[in-house]
């Protein structure tokens, strides 16, 4: 465990040393501003609903853009070596890492606080709802980040993580806006496996047991495949 | 305990249908400095990732401070300290800060972490550096903030994969002198392609060409291995004519060759090849002796480390077909020599 927390922090530390961080924040805040307030008053509603449905379209491309470099980079210079020939098991270097982003992802969401706060100034903000929003964004967005970090520990080639990552993200996103087209007895199925029914109900404020099953299990499971991966270079 | 530091026994690696090393056994004691040496693409980097836990062997066994590569490879990363090929670093961070980390992942934690940090910075000298990022160092330095990590939890063993490449002549000779002095207390491999290297800093020398191992020794036998070296005698003329002495030195039994090298007012030199590995030093001076000619100098050459490395390593080389280009030995190693 300490290990792990080692891992983390340098990872966390390493992101405000570079300007990867920096960019995808200020690019996602931006974004999210522009189409926030485009129809706010348009609706004339204290909601910040509208941000819940927003924010994870952007996460698509800023959560492989985080993790991209994660293994791949370090697969490219070298460090990784020297990383797993330290006493510490490759479970908990994939973990270190997951957590180490997720340290990050966890100040973006801190930072767009901004928007619930400035509109509870304007009408009254139901928080609960706000809240239930929020630990569902940091669901969906920790599951696009372990889904980055299974990818970046694919390859070494910083530029394919991220469009790997991206496609699945894109493709558990919004394959429940395929169902019409499908057949009947797949709906259930792709129902299960896609983001943003599971974000949807915790974005109007339902926290539903299913839902954090499918997160986490979702999480665990990538997480294993990457540990997998890294593992696979001993008996290459 | 036993004082086997290292033990390698049958390690195959076999990459697809490139066998990276074939059999290799070894094994190294305590406070030995082993030189791994060979061609690009012997299999030294492939040995030492196994013997740090990196990869895993496709055949045979390792055993580092006691403990297996397969059963126990915790054990055996805890025990070493690693520097890989290139030394590569976290370049973003600092040099504290990196030092810092490497001494947590270590389980150094506080006031002894701060005491590691402080040692293993006075003994690479990072002092004036600490607070820059380790991007903007030169390759020295980074060579050093690299040793600094890979010692910073006194491990009995050191594992470096070609320490001393891309410095200039200067920086590997402070790299060289720093491995020394670690390598009194501690059991080191290092390898490199750098024979002069090996002469000056390592106890034992395992030759590897194409995966396997074709030399295991003292740089000393090894040099000795290669027979005798010429011998150069010089004379003062005093009269004689290059001719006369000439003779006198090919009668001398043992000789194989006879050359005169050099010709100064009043003095002359010949190169004396031996045809066995006697030593022809007290035949020769004998021989002065009888024929009363003056002797000035008599010094045998042994055979440069050089030499026996080429020999070794290309002899070995039967299969063409996968042949990794080998990178001559950049060494301008002189070649040792005693004076009679």
């Amino acid at each position: 465990m300490q290990n792990t927390m080692t891992v983390a922090r340098r990872q966390f530390a390493s992101y405000f040393n570079g300007p990867v961080a920096y960019i995808v924040m200020a690019l996602v805040l931006l974004a999210l501003g522009v189409f926030f307030w485009q129809d706010f008053f348009f609706f004339r509603r204290a909601s910040v609903s509208r941000m819940f449905d927003l924010f994870p379209i952007f996460l698509l491309l800023a959560a492989p853009a985080l993790t991209m470099g994660l293994l791949a980079e370090e697969k490219r210079n070298g460090t990784i070596e020297l990383l797993l020939t330290m006493p510490i098991k490759d479970s908990e270097v994939i973990v270190g890492k997951f957590l180490g982003v997720l340290g990050v992802y966890a100040v973006m969401l801190v930072l767009t606080l901004a928007y619930p706060i400035s509109v509870s100034t304007l009408g009254d903000l139901d928080w609960g709802q706000v809240w239930a929003g929020y630990f569902g964004l940091f669901l969906v967005g920790g599951s696009m980040l372990a889904i980055g970090i299974m990818s970046s520990s694919l390859t070494d080639n910083q530029l394919i993580s991220f469009f790997v990552a991206a496609a699945i993200c894109f493709t558990l996103y919004i394959v429940n806006r395929f169902l019409p087209f499908m057949p009947p007895a797949l709906a259930t199925p792709i129902e299960w496996i896609s983001l943003s029914y599971h974000f949807e109900s915790m974005g109007r404020g339902v926290i539903d047991s299913r839902d954090l099953i499918f997160f986490f299990s979702l999480i665990g499971v990538v997480l294993l495949i990457a540990f997998r991966a890294l593992e696979s270079r001993r008996w290459k | 305990m036993s004082d086997v530091m290292i033990e390698a026994r049958d390690l195959t690696k076999i990459y697809g249908e490139y066998r990276a090393i074939d059999k290799v056994s070894f094994e190294v004691r305590k406070g030995e400095v082993l030189g791994f040496l060979g061609p690009n693409g012997a299999g030294k980097t492939t040995t030492m990732k196994i013997l740090t836990c990196f990869i895993a062997p496709t055949d045979g066994t390792a055993k580092v401070n006691g403990c297996d590569v397969f059963e126990d490879s915790l054990g055996v990363r805890k025990a070493i300290g690693y520097l890989p090929e290139s030394t590569p670093l976290y370049v973003e961070m600092m040099v504290l800060e990196y030092l810092e980390w490497a001494a947590r992942m270590r389980g150094l934690r506080g006031e002894e972490a701060n005491k590691a940090i402080k040692r293993v910075v006075e003994e690479t000298a990072l002092g004036d550096v600490l607070a820059k990022e380790i991007r903007e160092l030169s390759k020295g330095y980074r060579q050093r903030v690299g040793l600094a990590q890979a010692l910073v939890h006194l491990p009995p063993i050191l594992i470096l994969d070609e320490p001393m490449s891309g410095l200039d002549p200067n920086q590997a000779i402070e790299i060289r002198d720093l491995i020394t002095t670690i390598g009194k207390e501690r059991t080191v491999i290092l390898s490199t392609h750098n024979l002069a290297e090996v002469q000056v800093s390592c106890d034992r020398v395992l030759i590897i060409a194409k995966g396997k191992i074709v030399a295991d020794d003292t740089p000393q036998a090894l040099t000795d291995r290669g027979g005798k070296g010429r011998v150069v005698v010089s004379f003062v003329k005093n009269g004689k004519s290059e001719a006369e002495l000439r003779e006198i030195l090919g009668r001398v039994s043992g000789t194989d060759l006879v050359r005169p090298i050099d010709s100064l007012a009043g003095e002359i030199s010949f190169e004396v090849v031996p045809s066995g590995t006697t030593d022809l030093r007290p035949s020769i001076f004998r021989a002065a002796v009888e024929n009363n000619v003056t002797l000035i100098g008599l010094r045998q050459e042994s055979q440069n480390l050089e030499n026996i490395f080429r020999d070794l390593t290309t002899s070995a080389d039967t299969s063409k077909k996968s042949g990794p280009k080998s990178e001559s030995a950049k060494s301008g190693s002189s070649s040792e020599s005693k004076d009679a």
